[in-house]
């Protein structure tokens, strides 16, 4: 693990009306198993993707919200969610299908800085 | 510097392919290595051998095969995205290969920067 890097993957797009939401989970659950140091933002409409209670029948598109909460499976804990854009939505963590860290604007940006790789989506 | 370049969007309706294309062009002119671009997504469109764009128009997919052929830049089509989207073996354009997810995150390991074009 020492020689891993820190990914960072930041989800902008709501969960459906585009494809980049379920391609960046596929991208996200590979980088993990090549051991790197990942970590998960959410910004945006963005942050509808950690909603809870999707329902996708009427849209005939697979409800993928479920593989949010197999990511501790594959030891990705570090999911950070940027308050301006949950309050925004008028959102609160309740609303999440899994435990959240909640980051003001600042500390979002401040945390990318850290990144070595930073994958938006 | 070595760079890695990931393609988000499809040709011609976006102008990711042609910016990610000006930008490696232009690192390499500066002397920097452009190791792989990587096309996810609708990206994998830009692997279509099947593209004809009119003759007074630039050709998206050559060009990034010549860049890929002159300056050794490795261009890799997502699988999972290209079988998705109708790109195969069987249409795949000269110059790209087709590969896996492991390859975008190998970039990213290997390259001192990783660069995303698209939305």
């Amino acid at each position: 693990m020492s020689d891993a890097k820190k990914f960072m993957f930041v989800n902008r797009k709501a969960p459906y009306g585009t494809i980049y939401a379920l391609e960046s989970l596929e991208v996200v659950l590979i980088t993990a198993a090549f051991d790197q140091d990942v970590s998960l933002a959410f910004l945006d409409d963005g942050v509808y993707q950690l909603k809870k209670g999707q329902q996708t029948k009427g849209i005939e598109t697979k409800n993928f919200s479920p593989a949010y909460r197999a990511l501790e499976d594959y030891d990705i804990e570090k999911l950070y969610v940027e308050k301006e854009a949950m309050t925004a939505r008028g959102l609160t963590e309740e609303d999440f299908l899994v435990p959240v860290t909640v980051l003001g604007r600042a500390e979002m940006g401040k945390l990318m800085d850290e990144q070595d790789v930073v994958l938006s989506f | 510097m070595k760079y890695g370049i990931v393609v988000n969007e499809g040709p011609y309706q976006h102008q990711a392919s042609d910016s990610a294309y000006l930008f490696a062009k232009a690192a390499i002119e500066k002397g920097h290595e452009v190791w792989r671009v990587f096309f996810y997504h609708d990206g994998v469109h830009n692997a279509s051998k099947l593209t004809e764009p009119p003759q007074d128009d630039r050709h998206i997919v050559n060009r990034w095969a010549k860049l890929a052929e002159e300056h050794k830049v490795d261009l890799v089509v997502c699988v999972a995205a290209a079988l998705r989207r109708g790109i195969k073996e069987d249409n795949l354009a000269q110059g790209f290969r087709i590969s896996g997810l492991g390859q975008l995150v190998e970039a990213g390991i290997k390259c001192d920067r990783l660069v995303t074009f698209g939305d």
